[in-house]
């Protein structure tokens, strides 16, 4: 894996919020993460974080600046690239789990496998029972997603997330809906992921205790990076 | 298991509302069966109809129309070319409706490769004589063989044997109307009076009803040589010439043709009998108008359930959007969805056409007019069946398209963020 360069890189970001009056969320907003780091990102409500993190997935597409994924522009890709990328390069953890609960919870972790198409069908399914493994929820692969509970779910959430291989993975307060003894096996997984993988994380959280383990802590306040 | 990912998620979202699914299927078979009972049944009524009347006639008739003569002796004469030469009340002189030269022409129709048959024909006025009564009549003078082969001569006899008029001299099959009204039976011999006052007898060897009371009552048929001694002429007297073509559609341009090649008047099918023509398109035109009422009303049906599915599973969208499924992919899972319920619901609707057409096809339907037919006539064409499901694919693809477009337009950082 590349390790020089950033993972993801953006330059004078600045964003507005027009509805109901003009308000200026993001101001010159320039961050880089390189590869293998361990990133949060901590804040008071309403300080831009969430709005940032969405800004550097690519779905939201409205802002002014730069971004950089891997050293390749995002500013000129259409819809359809920018699916491409997210499909490709980044996984997401949420807050609420959002799987879809028609699905078996394996089903679940395949389908952006699938859509990659890089492996075939059984390579994906072996995959995606290697990572359920890893996170001990295994034995839940045939059960309809909507069956599971709340922490079992997120973890189906990361193994979705880590399905190809992605340079960064993105969480949007991803404890913030676990009791602390699921939130603790939450982050024991991703601090493996990123020191045994080399694969980036970018946590959005407000919690203290989870974002003073990581290996860099950035705190915003009103729409500006303050450290 | 081998079936894209996308189809793989529109049949799953289709499971999982199996029931509001099945309601929209229903409703596209509901369209698709009555269509299907619809248009067989009256394109089978109408072929019914129309070939009471188009089996009997021939595509183009050659015959020698009385008119009167357009080239009058003034025209002749050089010295009145430019001026205006107007005659009025012109009459026809001498006008013989026997066409010349008919034995080259026959032979030339014959091997042309348009034509599948050439029946000549002898027409004759004449008189039925019952008692001291006189009941105006015609007899046609056929080529018995070639009317049997080409014209479904059989299909209208109602009793005795159309071969007979061969087989027999100076024998005729009248007219199932003329028949009861001279209570003729077969075997019995009639008396009839040609135009120029010579009176024949006949032997009755048939009956013929061609359902319209109009011919029944006054035509009757005789071999051609029959007719030829009635009328006191020659064996090469013939005053119509019917062609069948090998396809109907090249009529009008044939009848023209002929008309110019061997100078004598043609008439086609489709000009003498314009008024069947406009009532089968109008038929036709109620037919699919109710059709396509029918499917349309289907599709708001699918169109609702569609956009309902699509605000329940606003969440799912978001997600498959965030894991890197494009606007195109989700636009696509909607509208596989759509067309998922229109090919099954279409499909069954196609079979249940069928199911019902079989069952008016059972209903008997018997009338006097109507010697052939028995039961309502249905019309088994495979080409509706094409226009069904191509009508339901198309419908349900229209009504899928709106509320997947929307979805694939859902923009998944509102809908995470909103919770």
């Amino acid at each position: 894996m590349n390790s020089n360069g950033n993972v993801i890189e953006t330059r004078n970001i600045n964003k507005y919020f027009h509805d109901p009056v003009k308000f200026h969320v993001l101001q010159k907003v320039s961050l880089a993460i390189t590869y293998g780091e361990f990133v949060s990102v901590t804040g008071k409500s309403g300080c831009g974080k969430s709005t940032l993190l969405y800004i550097l997935s690519t779905m939201d597409t409205d802002y002014d600046g730069e971004l950089l994924i891997a050293d390749q522009s995002m500013n000129k890709l259409d819809g359809e690239g920018l699916a491409k990328i997210r499909n490709e390069k980044i996984g997401f953890v949420f807050q609420f789990h959002y799987l879809l609960p028609e699905f078996t919870v394996l089903r679940n972790v395949m389908l952006p496998g699938l859509k990659l198409k890089k492996l075939s069908e059984e390579e994906v399914e072996h995959k995606a029972m290697a990572h359920l493994k890893t996170l001990g929820i295994d034995d839940q692969a045939m059960k309809r997603a909507n069956l599971l509970s709340g922490g079992q779910k997120q973890r189906v959430a990361i193994a979705r997330a880590l399905i190809n291989d992605p340079l960064i993975i993105m969480g949007d307060e991803p404890t913030g809906n676990l009791d602390s003894k699921n939130s603790n096996i939450v982050f024991d997984i991703f601090s493996e992921i990123a020191s045994a993988k080399k694969q980036s994380l970018l946590i959005v959280t407000h919690d203290e205790d989870f974002a003073r383990r990581t290996d860099r802590i950035v705190v915003m306040d009103d729409g500006k990076i303050i450290s | 298991m081998k079936k894209p990912v996308i189809l793989e998620i529109s049949q799953t979202l289709l499971l999982a509302r199996l029931r509001q699914s099945l309601i929209a299927a229903a409703g596209v078979t509901f369209g698709i069966a009555m269509f299907i009972t619809l248009v067989s049944f009256m394109t089978g009524l109408n072929k019914m109809l129309d070939s009471l009347i188009l089996n009997r006639t021939p595509h183009v008739r050659l015959y020698n129309a009385i008119n009167p003569s357009l080239d009058q002796p003034i025209n002749r004469v050089g010295e009145f070319d430019n001026s205006l030469n107007i005659i009025r009340s012109i009459k026809p002189f001498d006008s013989r409706v026997e066409i010349y030269n008919t034995i080259p022409i026959l032979k030339a129709l014959q091997s042309d490769p348009r034509v599948i048959a050439v029946g000549p024909k002898v027409a004759a006025q004449v008189f039925y004589n019952v008692g001291v009564i006189d009941l105006n009549g015609t007899v046609n003078g056929i080529d018995v063989k070639t009317e049997i082969k080409s014209f479904s001569f059989n299909d209208y006899i109602i009793r005795g044997d159309a071969a007979d008029l061969d087989r027999v001299t100076n024998s005729i099959i009248l007219g199932k109307g003329v028949a009861d009204k001279m209570m003729a039976e077969i075997g019995e011999v009639i008396q009839i009076t040609s135009a120029k006052g010579e009176q024949v007898s006949l032997k009755v060897v048939g009956i013929f009803q061609l359902g319209l009371a109009a011919v029944d009552d006054v035509q009757s048929y005789a071999s051609l040589s029959t007719t030829q001694k009635l009328l006191g002429k020659n064996d090469s007297y013939y005053t119509d010439i019917q062609v069948k073509l090998t396809d109907i559609s090249l009529a009008p341009s044939v009848a023209k043709e002929f008309s110019k090649i061997y100078r004598v008047d043609a008439e086609d099918v489709q000009t003498a009998n314009a008024q069947f023509e406009s009532g089968t398109k109008v038929r036709n035109i109620i037919t699919y108008a109710v059709s396509i009422t029918l499917l349309i009303v289907a599709g708001f049906g699918i169109y609702n359930i569609l956009n309902m599915m699509i605000y329940e599973k606003m969440d799912s969208i978001a997600i498959l959007k965030a894991t890197g499924f494009s606007g195109s992919d989700v636009k696509r899972i909607f509208i596989n969805l759509s067309l998922i319920i229109g090919a099954i619901g279409g499909s069954v609707g196609l079979l249940l056409g069928f199911v019902f057409t079989s069952l008016i096809d059972q209903i008997p339907f018997k009338t006097a007019a109507l010697p052939a037919i028995s039961t309502y006539p249905i019309n088994y064409n495979i080409i509706f069946y094409f226009i069904g499901i191509t009508f339901a694919m198309a419908t349900t693809y229209i009504a899928g398209y709106f509320p997947a477009r929307k979805a694939s337009r859902i923009d998944p950082v509102v809908i995470i963020r909103g919770k």
